[in-house]
């Protein structure tokens, strides 16, 4: 499997592996779950339409996702509830699926878009591809720092914002959804648009239960996501099965994992460090 | 006139027996989703009625594979996607959501391999369609007396629990003072938002069933303050949606581009969101701010608080 | 000119050396208000708010919930704008910080991150971390009392110990002014008397100014230089002593009110006579209720 014409498709692999455990990181630290499950439904009406028009799917996919994502933003920053917004989206999926049904390619091309395939990436996407993921990644550790700063206090980046002009925490919010729509271009044709979300928060929730350390906690996420990817690939490829079939089990089964090392850690200090710090001093905020 | 007549009810329609079907199981779904829908609209459960959805589409998949009614197998995991949902609810609203979408990405991951081995064991086309995007001129007749009993247990399960639910949502310690169990209602109401949510799934597919759900309720909740009229509103524009859905996928047979006509799933929900467009713009509401990218808090999101503010028993 | 008499020409100069004291003094102030008004929701939040605040100096913001303290931080910061009057902050490094903030215990950040962020969070990449600056990192946690707690996730850490962190944060940066939104509001006795403590030490030894806002004035007695009062929109500002005085406030609340001292401790009732008359005392001590929340 390791010859031919699969090279291309783990190096595609890899590369989703590593934008969608990177910029995972941050949809986790945001709790940005809802516009990563969000934006990818967006991209696939732009898949189904860009195929059937002949035009490039990546390219339909990344400007739907563009859409999708600065849709979503506009919206909220208007106050829309996320009602509208869900509405919004169903309403792109069922264009997707009027798309598909007027191109000759309805059964299989919907179901490669929506739970991915092994070849999703061909040779001629795959310099795109990788500057695509260049880019995401690029940008994400360049607005590193910033971007923990905003996610965590955000109530002192907005502070911080005010008297600066420098890296406003609104154009942070921005920069952010738009990197997320183009992971989800590049990494929907290979892990399908229904499971990019498993994908983007599976193994970062299973490195931050790891290690609290954040750069640590990022590169975790990203070995975590690279091997999720790869055994993905491997088993796609030797038993004939959808990517997204393992992409979502291998996924939950990180997490599950990593909140059973969480929870042995904390059973562990308990018992060992009764006078710890965890347990000498109670709560005195009540959290919400 | 007649001519007039033959244009917008083309040829057979009233003769075909799929017609009627998809009307009979169009209009019921439409009935539940409305009444259903407005309290899960109501109460910020719109994103369980899409994971429910998604958790349903497995069970839609895994029923075809054993050659049993998809309603069932959506039905079964719905439910049991419920019950999880109940023990996973206790914890914090962030925490949840990410717990939630991990399951839906599991349960997803397993539909994709049902749903392949559907098409290569069964080597039956279009099985990935049906149970994502629904197909309801697929329906056999035998669904039909199936979707009628679930419809009423469903539409039972509201009515008991209604006025606890809206004492609930109009003031939980006025609620707690009498002796409403909470946690009860809340479970029953699941209960009751997954056999909605099985019934939509079988009619516009997993993927496009919350439309029906939350749309013509959030459109009727625009509309009145009072629920039980937003029940009635939102009954009455589900049913006119589907039935107009089916009307056009009827008649869109002839027309371009591809002269097989247009997927209903996607007419019905077309018109859906045509109608909350219409009433959304022209009753502006100021509304509150919040973060871009992500939801307000599931358990009380600030809209939908104001309307709480506002319920009138 | 001839014309004037003595007494008019040393009340005119007598007048012109109090603005110019004023003027001086306010110019070496780090921050001051004149006539800032501030309109919510059709409803008037702060009315002709001044007063200033110098290098060094403990200010205590007092006043009930909705009086408009948060209102005048977020003025401070630049988050609000103001209808009328104007703000003035001498120096950008401004430390804030906030009542309450939102970490999950899972959140991969530990209290040294997080002071870390304090530092460098604006800067762009990643952050390396190196010996200088682990060590300003580690001086910081120690002048707060953090360092037992170092290394714990920042979630997972007590509302006390969070807030050691945040104020270790916000210092980090070395700033000249340092805001906090009501610190004291969730804290027992002793914790407030511990931070109370805390930040006036840093005042005193950074010459940093110190603002908080607060419903409790007590606590602050021991060490607060100033108080700026907040009443129905309006401010009185000075010393303990000029402020909380039985004139004052009753001009303040508009209606008469009591200033007991008892045990060196203040309490402001609203009494019988005047406008209130016949609806029977009410503290207005910004008292807790029993659940500990402000009343």
């Amino acid at each position: 499997m390791f010859s031919g014409f699969m090279v291309g498709t783990w190096e595609a692999a890899s590369m989703v592996a590593v934008v969608g455990g990177l910029v995972g990181f941050f949809v986790v630290m945001r709790g940005s779950a809802f516009a990563a499950h969000a934006v990818p439904q967006g991209a696939f009406a732009g898949a189904a339409g860009a195929s059937l028009l002949g035009l490039n799917v990546i390219l339909g996919l990344g400007v739907f996702a563009v859409l999708a994502a600065l849709g979503i933003g506009w919206l909220s920053r208007r106050g829309r509830h996320d009602v509208v917004v869900a509405l919004m989206l169903v309403a792109l999926l069922a264009l997707g699926s009027l798309f598909l049904s007027w191109s000759t390619q309805y059964e299989p091309e919907i179901f490669g878009l929506l739970f991915g395939q092994v070849l999703g990436v061909d040779r001629s996407n795959l310099v795109p591809t990788a500057m695509l993921a260049a880019v995401c990644v690029l940008v994400i550790l360049a607005l590193f720092r910033p971007l923990l700063l905003a996610s965590a206090l955000p109530e002192i980046a907005d502070a911080d914002s005010s008297r600066t002009r420098w890296l406003r925490t609104g154009s942070l919010e921005l920069i952010f959804l738009v990197v997320l729509a183009l992971a989800t271009s590049l990494t929907l044709p290979v892990v399908g648009a229904l499971l990019i979300f498993s994908l983007m928060i599976g193994p970062p929730a299973a490195a931050r239960s790891i290690t609290a350390n954040p750069r640590a906690a990022a590169g975790l996420s990203v070995g975590i996501a690279l091997a999720t990817v790869w055994l993905s690939i491997a088993g796609a490829y030797r038993w004939n099965l959808p990517v997204g079939f393992f992409v979502g089990v291998l996924s939950a089964a990180c997490y599950l994992l990593g909140r059973g090392w969480a929870f042995c850690r904390r059973h562990a200090r308990r018992v060992s460090a009764p006078g710890s710090v965890a347990m000498a001093s109670a709560p005195e905020w009540e959290q919400p | 006139m007649s001519g007039v007549w033959a244009t917008i009810f083309q040829p057979g329609f009233f003769a075909s027996d799929e017609v009627r079907t998809a009307l009979i199981v169009g209009g019921l779904v439409a009935v539940v989703s409305g009444v259903v829908g407005v309290f899960t609209v109501l109460r910020g459960q719109s994103f369980a009625g899409h994971s429910l959805a998604d958790v349903g589409a497995t069970g839609g998949s895994g029923a075809y594979l054993l050659a049993v009614p998809p309603l069932w197998g959506f039905l079964a995991l719905s439910v049991v996607g419920a019950g999880l949902m109940e023990l996973i609810g206790i914890q914090r609203a962030r925490s949840r959501d990410l717990a939630t979408g991990i399951v839906l990405g599991a349960a997803l991951g397993v539909s994709a391999l049902l749903l392949y081995w559907d098409t290569t064991w069964h080597s039956s086309n279009g099985q990935a369609m049906t149970v994502l995007f629904g197909s309801i001129f697929a329906l056999s007749e035998s669904t039909i007396p199936l979707v009628v009993v679930f419809s009423a247990v469903s539409l039972v399960l509201v009515v008991l629990v209604y006025r606890p639910l809206l004492l609930a949502g109009l003031h939980p310690d006025l609620a707690r003072a009498q002796r409403v169990n909470a946690r009860l209602v809340g479970w029953v109401f699941l209960a009751a938002l997954a056999i909605a949510v099985a019934l939509s799934s079988i009619a516009l597919g997993s993927i496009l069933s919350t439309a029906i759900l939350i749309g013509p309720a959030a459109t009727a909740v625009r509309l009145t303050r009072r629920p039980g009229l937003a029940m009635l509103w939102a009954a009455l524009i589900g049913v006119l949606a589907m039935w107009l859905g089916v009307l056009l996928s009827y008649d869109s047979y002839t027309w371009p581009p591809a002269h097989h006509g247009w997927p209903v799933s996607f007419l019905v929900v077309a018109l859906i969101v045509t109608a909350y467009l219409a009433v959304d713009l022209t009753s502006g509401r100021r509304r509150s701010r919040h973060r871009p990218d992500r939801p307000p808090v599931a358990a009380a999101e600030p809209d939908e608080d104001a309307i709480h503010a506002e319920w009138v028993a | 000119m001839s014309g004037r008499t003595r007494d008019q020409d040393s009340g005119a100069a007598a007048a012109q050396r109090a603005v110019a004291r004023d003027a001086q003094m306010n110019s070496a102030a780090l921050l001051s208000l004149d006539r800032v008004s501030v309109g919510l929701g059709g409803r008037e939040v702060l009315r002709g708010v001044s007063f200033a605040v110098r290098p060094g100096e403990f200010t205590g913001l007092i006043g009930a919930n909705g009086a408009g303290k948060t209102t005048l931080l977020r003025v401070i910061l630049g988050l609000q704008r103001v209808d009328g009057g104007r703000v003035s902050v001498a120096d950008r490094r401004v430390g804030y910080v906030p009542q309450k903030v939102l970490l999950e215990p899972d959140v991969p950040l530990r209290a040294c991150d997080v002071v870390a962020l304090g530092l460098d969070g604006r800067r762009l990449g990643i952050g390396w971390p190196s010996a200088r600056k682990k060590m300003f990192v580690d001086e910081m946690l120690a002048a707060v009392g953090a360092d037992p707690f170092a290394d714990a996730r920042v979630g997972e850490l007590s509302g006390g110990e969070q807030q050691r962190v945040l104020i270790a944060h916000a210092l980090i940066g070395r700033p000249r002014l340092l805001l906090l939104d009501e610190p004291l509001a969730n804290l027992d006795l002793s914790s407030s008397a511990d931070v109370v403590a805390l930040l006036a030490r840093i005042a005193r030894e950074q010459q940093i100014a110190v603002l908080l806002s607060a419903h409790e004035m007590n606590p602050l007695l021991p060490v607060t230089d100033r108080i700026v009062y907040l009443a129905h929109g309006r401010a009185a500002s000075g010393t303990t002593g000029e402020v909380i005085t039985t004139e004052v406030l009753s001009r303040l609340y508009g209606h008469h009110v009591d200033v007991l001292r008892v045990h060196g401790r203040i309490l402001v009732v609203a009494g019988n006579g005047g406008p209130d008359a016949g609806r029977g005392p009410i503290t207005i001590d910004h008292a807790r209720d029993a659940s500990g929340g402000a009343v």
